[in-house]
């Protein structure tokens, strides 16, 4: 079923009544999701944000709560602020990100209220890639440029109108609000299936890298893959699947805050215990880091590779350290008899 | 290949061969289209991986500090200025350090380039022309209007120090007015100024891309990272955004090069330049200094003059 743009942005408009809708809009900076009002300034034609819009569930800096001494009282406030979110135009390697999110903030001990305050009351409406970024390398990590998974409503962007598929219960309830569905016309079904069957140019082999990675701890690679970087954390804070942060407290006489932030494991402090002993005291064992957290250690604790091929880590990094070559160069790597 | 390109490579080759350095750090292509990626070669036969072009943007000597061994390093006018300030600031040990001088024609900024084309898929440049294959539309551009803004003002395209010099050398451009950017920046009102510094701002991840890829930025521990005290969260926003980029600023006073690298490295697109120059240009004023131009003058803030015009400087 389809729906026309011109019909769609009505029941867009018409949301903004209930719900705070980000979209992406070109801003700039290029194409970033945001707080938009209206459908007419949601950007249609774009590859993906420059940014995840992880930062909507998970924010790089958050109150959690905050703080007052009054005489022997202590006055705890609690600053979690959630109201009902649509997240329009995630691309499907985003959705599923923030399915490996839910995996990281909920586990059989402990469920991360802040994060799902807003996890529960977002709506997340994916639409298809149409162009595909030789950087995207979506296929090979098992989504595809069209596939609906995380999506509560998935949309295929056919010019003038939107196929429309209703994922999830959540989605069913709002494509209800979308009035005048129609069928496909037969040209139109065959530009969903060239659509459908699309995928990117870009690959990588990650068969076997978990197994492989399993048995490369020590081993030599990590010396030279990570001697160009510079450490700095261009590559996680635009990663949609990177989820590592600090806490720390705000303090100015009898108030503070407790605010949560981004952290990174590129950086050096990041293991910096309060001894000064540092576990990770070498940039290898932090590269080492980033390619197990996300190959190996993920799928062992949650059973998905912790990447998702959306490529905006090689586009953000300053040095051009491609985590395709990354994973190559693991594949290649020989093996280490111990 | 030019014989530019094939000079680097002999050159590394002969330095590793007769065991002079451990390593030659220079480019390599990288991955992306318009991208070369630093590259650390530490065989004569790997030294064919070297290239050398408009693309070779990173400062390579930030990597200097980092890496163990006698090292060559190709390296740009600026980037020579900046082997000359980590020499002064005793970071560097000149016996460590091979200097494979190229004069520079300027770098690429691919961020002109793609808010126009889209990312890009393919490109060549030949003969100060660019032809661009992008994702929204294809382009011709010509070199000089996608140089780089630092290179536009650069002033030292010829290495400053040199082991050997390879290829010719480049003409430095006559400047009209000196600053004429920083000026144009002085000339707004306060709250323009104020207005467009915030939207810089605003754009910034915190992601310290700028801090790291800058060769002066070496402290092991970096104010912004101190916990105790603490002096800022590491969470964005602006008033702490701006706190991080002043205080980096401030510390680079007067040894910042004008390498643009920190801007180049911002994934964000954030006018990191705009405050380093204002320092440059209050630092020349004032001192009449220039960092990294020669290994003889003492930088700005390494002098003492007894007939400072700051008393409390001479005695208290
Ligand atoms: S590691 Fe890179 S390609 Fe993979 S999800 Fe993160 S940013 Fe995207
Ligand atoms: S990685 Fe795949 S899903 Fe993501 S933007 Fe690229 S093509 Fe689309
Ligand atoms: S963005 Fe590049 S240079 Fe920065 S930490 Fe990541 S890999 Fe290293
Ligand atoms: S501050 Fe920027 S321009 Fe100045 S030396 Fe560092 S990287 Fe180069
Ligand atoms: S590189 Fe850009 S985004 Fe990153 S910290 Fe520096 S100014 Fe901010």
């Amino acid at each position: 079923m389809k729906i026309s743009k011109e019909k769609f942005g009505q029941s867009f408009d018409a949301l903004t009544a209930d719900y705070q809708i980000i979209a992406p809009i070109a801003d700039v900076n290029g194409v970033n999701y945001q707080v938009v009002k209206n459908f007419s300034e949601v950007k249609q034609d774009y590859l993906n944000s420059k940014l995840p819009p992880k930062s909507f569930l998970f924010p790089q800096h958050e109150k959690l709560l905050s703080y007052k001494k009054e005489g022997k009282d202590v006055i705890v406030k609690n600053e979690l602020k959630v109201g009902k979110t649509v997240l329009f135009g995630i691309r499907p390697c985003d959705a599923k990100g923030m399915l490996l999110l839910d995996k990281v903030f909920k586990n059989d001990a402990y469920t991360d209220p802040y994060y799902f305050e807003r996890r529960d009351n977002t709506v997340v409406i994916g639409v298809a890639c149409n162009k595909i970024a030789p950087t995207c390398f979506c296929s090979s990590m098992g989504i595809s440029p069209s596939s609906s998974e995380g999506s509560d409503i998935f949309l295929i962007d056919l010019g003038d109108s939107y196929q429309v598929e209703a994922v999830t219960e959540k989605g069913k309830a709002i494509a209800a609000s979308l009035v005048e569905l129609v069928e496909l016309t037969t040209e139109e079904q065959a530009q969903v299936d060239t659509i459908k069957n699309a995928q990117t140019t870009s690959k990588v082999d990650v068969a076997t890298i978990t197994s492989k990675l399993g048995t490369m701890f020590n081993h030599a690679y990590w010396d030279t893959l990570q001697e160009k970087c510079i450490g700095c954390n261009a590559c996680s804070f635009s990663c949609p699947t990177c989820h590592c942060f600090d806490i720390s407290e705000e303090v100015r006489k009898n108030e503070g805050t407790r605010v949560r932030t981004w952290d990174g494991c590129m950086s050096p402090l990041f293991t910096l215990h309060g001894s000064g002993h540092n576990p990770r005291n070498k940039h290898e064992a932090r590269w080492r880091q980033r390619m197990m957290h996300k190959f190996n250690y993920f799928v062992q604790n949650n059973g998905d590779i912790a990447c998702v091929g959306c490529g905006r880590c090689i586009k953000s990094c300053p040095v051009n350290l491609d985590i395709r070559q990354a994973i190559d160069g693991v594949n290649k790597a020989e093996l280490v008899v111990e | 290949m030019n014989s530019i390109i094939s000079d680097i490579r002999e050159t590394a080759r002969q330095l590793l061969a007769d065991g002079k350095v451990d390593v030659v750090i220079g480019y390599e292509k990288g991955s992306l289209p318009l991208k070369a990626t630093p590259c650390f070669v530490r065989s004569p036969q790997d030294a064919d991986k070297l290239i050398w072009d408009e693309t070779c943007e990173n400062n390579l000597a930030a990597f200097a500090t980092k890496t163990a061994g006698k090292k060559a390093i190709v390296a740009k006018g600026c980037d020579s200025r900046a082997l000359v300030v980590l020499m002064q600031e005793n970071q560097l040990v000149k016996d460590d350090l091979y200097v494979i001088g190229v004069s520079c024609q300027g770098v690429i900024d691919k961020k002109k380039i793609e808010a126009e084309t889209g990312e890009i898929l393919e490109a060549i440049i030949a003969e100060g022309k660019l032809s661009v294959k992008g994702i929204a539309c294809d382009k011709e551009f010509n070199f000089i209007d996608v140089k780089d803004a630092t290179c536009q003002t650069c002033r030292y395209p010829n290495p400053v120090i040199e082991d050997i010099h390879i290829g010719g050398s480049v003409e430095v451009p006559q400047q009209t007015v000196a600053f004429a950017d920083v000026i144009e920046m002085e000339n707004r009102t306060d709250s323009e100024r104020q207005a467009y510094f915030q939207e810089q701002m605003k754009k910034c991840i915190r992601c310290y891309a700028c801090r790291n890829a800058c060769p002066m930025c070496y402290c092991s521990e970096c104010f912004v990272d101190c916990n105790s005290p603490k002096w800022l969260t590491g969470g964005v926003d602006r008033a702490e955004n701006l706190l991080f980029q002043a205080g980096r600023v401030l510390h680079l006073a007067g040894r910042c090069v004008d390498c643009g690298a920190c801007s180049r490295a911002c994934p964000q697109g954030v006018d990191i330049r705009a405050l380093n120059r204002k320092l440059t240009k209050d630092v020349s004023e004032m001192y009449h200094h220039e960092a990294g131009i020669s290994e003889e003058v003492k930088p700005a803030l390494n002098v003492y003059s007894a007939d400072d015009p700051e008393a409390f400087l001479v005695k208290e």
